[in-house]
């Protein structure tokens, strides 16, 4: 008689939290929406030229939210210094946006309006983002398309000279200005020339090679950073008036993402065990479009813009493990699920429509490639339609990237595509004024969790990133700065001593276990765990069996982790394991605030709560609001704050795409 | 796949540095040579040997933090491309591939395979933008800028600050970085207010940090990731003499 094999036990752990109280004032203006950021400007206090000259302001991270922040607050004469761990300023992840930036400039005349661009954005993040927030976004995105231009950025621009602009996801309008597939370049290095400017005028120092490593706060007021200068590992103390984190995205907590390597979340996980709250940590955007995994050693996943589904067509065979090439598979026997499912927005769904979709019909068996888990993104029609001329000028650096990368030329045979992680709309929560609940302390860009809900719009986080740092916080954190004019600057207190010490603690703990696994290991299964139970699809069961395992794997990486070198060198090792140690708590919270959402929203797709279809069934009675999550100690119960959304000028409806 | 890498070692700035031979094994050839270095790297600290230092971050081409010499050559045998958009399958089994940083007077080593390209940014402090405040910008389509020029100032903004231009030369000159900068700006009205004095001071500043004079030979332009083409350089040369030896209309 066969033996019975049975499967290992499954470990799983009840998931808990504490309740705190829930936040009342997130300070943003009453009465008319379209008034209330000029109500609100208004009403910030303002100093004056002569004693901008004594406040200095830290800002870590030089991507489009913090240089254009650091040049803005440059160019009104505060005294900046800029953090990065990089070794130049230009090198930071927003270089790699490619497709594009909103902005309501209707210059197609196609009836965009600031309304339509904020009813898009609130609708795309399916009601989980702030009125006030999100139409203040789109109030401002007019001015970062003039200031962009006359920085001299080289946008698009159709044969009368006038500037060109396309479609992207979720919305029915050309409100998308571009520079080929090589937009978020262009607006980074054209933020990167403020910077440099306002360095050459000695306004701004910017530290190449500086990790920050502590957010020092004393008496509930944010003080400064503990930085470590990655070159010489010597670790230092600095002190200002206001710090401004602008480090971007935790996406790499999944090991595999379209972000960046060095991409990290220390800065905002040691803000958030100093105090700060962390705001829906579990929405993390799957994007639809990228080159599929293809092996083991594979480091990292290559996005291919969103820009591309304006002209290619997405289908599957339909016949599940058809085998033949594209070429051969006739058209009656493709489907194109995306078209059919979603008439009246076709290819273009958001991003999140489209990666479930690709995971529905993958599940499904009609996968394509050797995994099967891939989709086609297919150009033929529009290059028979457009000629070739037309389609290199759109895509012509994305299809020589796509060629290089796979081997295969999508001039030939259709792009083979699959959802990679790759924005998370949740970061530090911040009030109106971009302040979280750290006096003094700022979150902009894509490390705060502010402006898109559930999920991002495509083309909205470079316009987010430069609203927040060209033209909001130059504004609100005058209002801070004007109370902290007399205020001594020192580094020589309690609190920056504590700091230090246990920064310099946890660097010779790393150093001293030597252990047997690399970091890179580690990382490896963190991002598998979090994958498989965290990602495109999540469930009760799955979310408690993470938590043990990211519990169980902690522990052992604390015990088991091998780091070379030593402190006092370059030791690109020993900056990798203070990073993954700390996705590995981060990683806790995104499973805890996953599995107390019981309803699913935008990206958050609780496979508990769906319709038949497979589409996001929200719970607005219950679920209406932003889960901010403060750290409680090691080992504890994290505490949840909950925000209440409230939504005077639309009606949060039912989603629909089709 | 198998390799035998000779790999360039040294400790800090101050050390002098040799080379070192390592094998690597069960290499996959669509992995992309930064992954073959992981690949190393894995290997060493497991066998509790020093991992190799390399600069790398976005592995997709765009953010210049990758730059190796390759076999002789700026990121390797094949033309315009980064490291990390090389992949093993260029290489051929068992091949023995040479790996060193780009060396350049102005690109000190800081570790390894890392070197300190500070340089460049100090060369676009210098002028490399234009000088206007948050704020105080017409509306953007108040500028019209005829297709050609728009496309054109594209072309060469796409630079991504590598190096490799400057590892390619044998003066280890910046002109096809300078250059980039100086044509993209000159292409645009938004530019021309400052056009002068940009070419001199940037270009001063590319002389004070120790970059040779161009050397003529193009081979910048046939490493560059950028695809920048050679006429930069012809540009910013005729900006230069055009800015030294014409009268400033506008000078006090």
């Amino acid at each position: 008689m066969a033996e019975i094999l049975t499967a290992p036990p499954v470990i799983t752990r009840q998931i808990t939290w504490r309740e705190g109280n829930p936040i009342l004032d997130n300070k943003c203006p009453s009465g008319d929406l379209e008034k209330r950021w000029t109500k609100h400007k208004d009403s910030l206090r303002l100093v004056a030229p002569h004693n901008k000259r004594k406040l200095e302001v830290i800002v870590v991270g030089a991507g489009l939210a913090g240089a254009s922040a650091a040049a803005s607050l440059g160019e009104l004469g505060y005294r900046v210094k800029v953090f990065v761990y990089h070794n130049s300023p230009r090198r930071a992840h927003s270089i790699a946006a490619q497709g594009g930036i909103n902005a309501a400039k209707n210059y197609r005349n196609d009836g965009d309006s600031i309304w339509r661009l904020f009813y898009d954005t609130i609708k795309g993040g399916d009601f989980r983002a702030r009125e006030s927030n999100v139409y203040r976004l789109a109030e401002v995105s007019v001015k970062i398309i003039d200031h962009c231009v006359a920085q001299g950025i080289p946008f698009a621009r159709e044969y009368g000279g006038y500037l060109d602009t396309r479609s992207f996801g979720g919305a029915q309008l050309m409100r998308t200005f571009y520079a080929r597939g090589q937009t978020g370049q262009q607006l980074l290095l054209g933020a990167y020339a403020a910077l440099q400017r306002q360095v050459e005028l000695g306004n701004v120092q910017v530290f190449y090679n500086h990790d920050v490593l502590d957010i020092v706060v004393e008496d509930g007021r944010a003080r400064g950073i503990i930085v470590r200068n990655l070159i010489s590992g010597e670790i230092h103390r600095v002190a200002a008036h206001a710090v401004v984190l602008a480090t971007g995205g935790y996406g790499n907590a999944y090991y595999l993402s379209t972000n960046a390597k060095l991409s990290n979340a220390t800065a905002i996980w040691r803000a958030h065990r100093r105090g700060a709250y962390f705001g829906n940590p579990s929405f993390v955007q799957i994007h639809p479009t990228c080159i599929p995994q293809s092996g083991e050693y594979q480091s990292k996943l290559t996005l291919m813009s969103e820009s591309l589904r304006n002209d290619g067509r997405v289908w599957v065979p339909r016949t599940p493990g058809d085998k033949r090439p594209p070429h051969e598979i006739p058209e009656h026997d493709r489907w194109y699920y995306l078209e059919e499912w979603y008439p009246s927005f076709g290819n273009l769904v958001p991003r999140d429509i489209a990666s479930r979709a690709a995971k529905r019909v993958c599940d499904m068996g009609y996968g394509v490639g050797p995994t099967g888990r891939a989709v086609y993104l297919d150009f033929s029609d529009a290059i028979k339609r457009f000629g070739k001329e037309v389609i290199y000028q759109r895509y012509g650096n994305l299809f020589e990237m796509y060629e290089e990368i796979t081997g295969e030329s999508p001039w030939e045979t259709p792009m083979r595509i699959y959802p990679a992680v790759h924005y998370t709309m949740g970061g530090l929560w911040v009030d109106y004024n971009l302040m979280t609940n750290i006096e003094g302390l700022y979150a902009i860009g894509e490390a705060n969790f502010s402006d898109h809900g559930a999920n991002r719009l495509g083309a909205s986080a470079l316009m987010q990133g430069l609203a927040d740092g060209y033209f909001i916080l130059p504004y609100t954190i005058g209002d801070y700065l004007a109370t902290q004019l007399f205020v001594k600057l020192s580094t020589d207190t309690t609190a920056f001593a504590d700091a230090e010490r246990e920064t310099r603690q946890r660097i010779d703990r790393l150093l001293s276990t030597k252990g047997t696994q690399t970091v890179d290991e580690f990382h490896r299964e963190l991002g598998k765990i979090l994958w498989d139970h965290c990602g495109l699809a999540r469930n009760a069961q799955g979310l408690s069996q993470a938590y043990e395992q990211i519990r169980q794997l902690r522990e052992r990486f604390w015990r088991e982790v091998r780091v070379p070198g030593t402190g006092q060198e370059f030791n690109q090792n020993l900056e990798k394991a203070l990073r993954v140690s700390d996705f590995l708590e981060l990683g806790e919270l995104m499973v805890v605030d996953a599995y107390h959402r019981e309803e699913s929203c935008g990206c958050h797709l609780r496979e508990e709560y769906q319709t038949e279809e497979g589409e996001a069934l929200r719970n607005d009675k219950d679920y209406a609001y932003v889960a901010a999550w403060k750290w409680a100690g090691e080992g504890e119960p994290p505490i949840l704050h909950k925000e209440p959304l409230n939504f005077e000028f639309v009606k949060p409806t039912v989603r629909s795409y089709k | 796949m198998r390799f035998t890498l000779r790999i360039w070692r040294q400790k800090n700035s101050q050390d002098e540095g040799r080379f070192e031979v390592y094998e690597v094994d069960g290499v996959p050839p669509n992995a992309s040579f930064l992954e073959m270095l992981d690949i190393l790297n894995e290997k060493l600290i497991k066998e509790g040997k020093e991992p190799v230092a390399f600069d790398h971050d976005c592995r997709e081409g765009i953010c210049g933090s990758c730059g190796l010499f390759i076999n002789g050559r700026a990121h390797g045998p094949l033309p315009n491309i980064t490291t990390c958009r090389l992949y093993m399958r260029h290489f051929k089994d068992g091949d023995t591939i040479t790996i060193e940083p780009f060396r350049a007077k102005p690109f000190p080593v800081i570790k390894d395979l890392v070197v300190d390209r500070s340089a460049l940014d100090r060369i676009i402090q210098k002028g490399g933008y234009i000088s206007v405040n948050t704020g105080s910008a017409p509306d953007a389509n108040s500028i019209p800028i005829p297709k050609p020029a728009a496309d054109r100032a594209f072309d060469y903004a796409t630079c991504i600050g590598c190096g490799a231009c400057v590892a390619a030369c044998k003066n280890a000159s910046a002109m096809l970085f300078t250059a980039a900068k100086v044509a993209h700006l000159a292409m645009l009205p938004q530019g021309q207010p400052e056009r002068r004095q940009r070419v001199k001071r940037m270009v001063a500043q590319m002389d004070l940090e120790g970059f040779g004079h161009c050397s003529n030979t193009g081979a910048c332009a046939v490493e560059c990731p950028a695809k920048i083409p050679l006429k930069a350089i012809a540009q910013l040369q005729r900006d230069y003499i055009w800015a030294n030896l014409t009268p400033d209309p506008h000078a006090p």
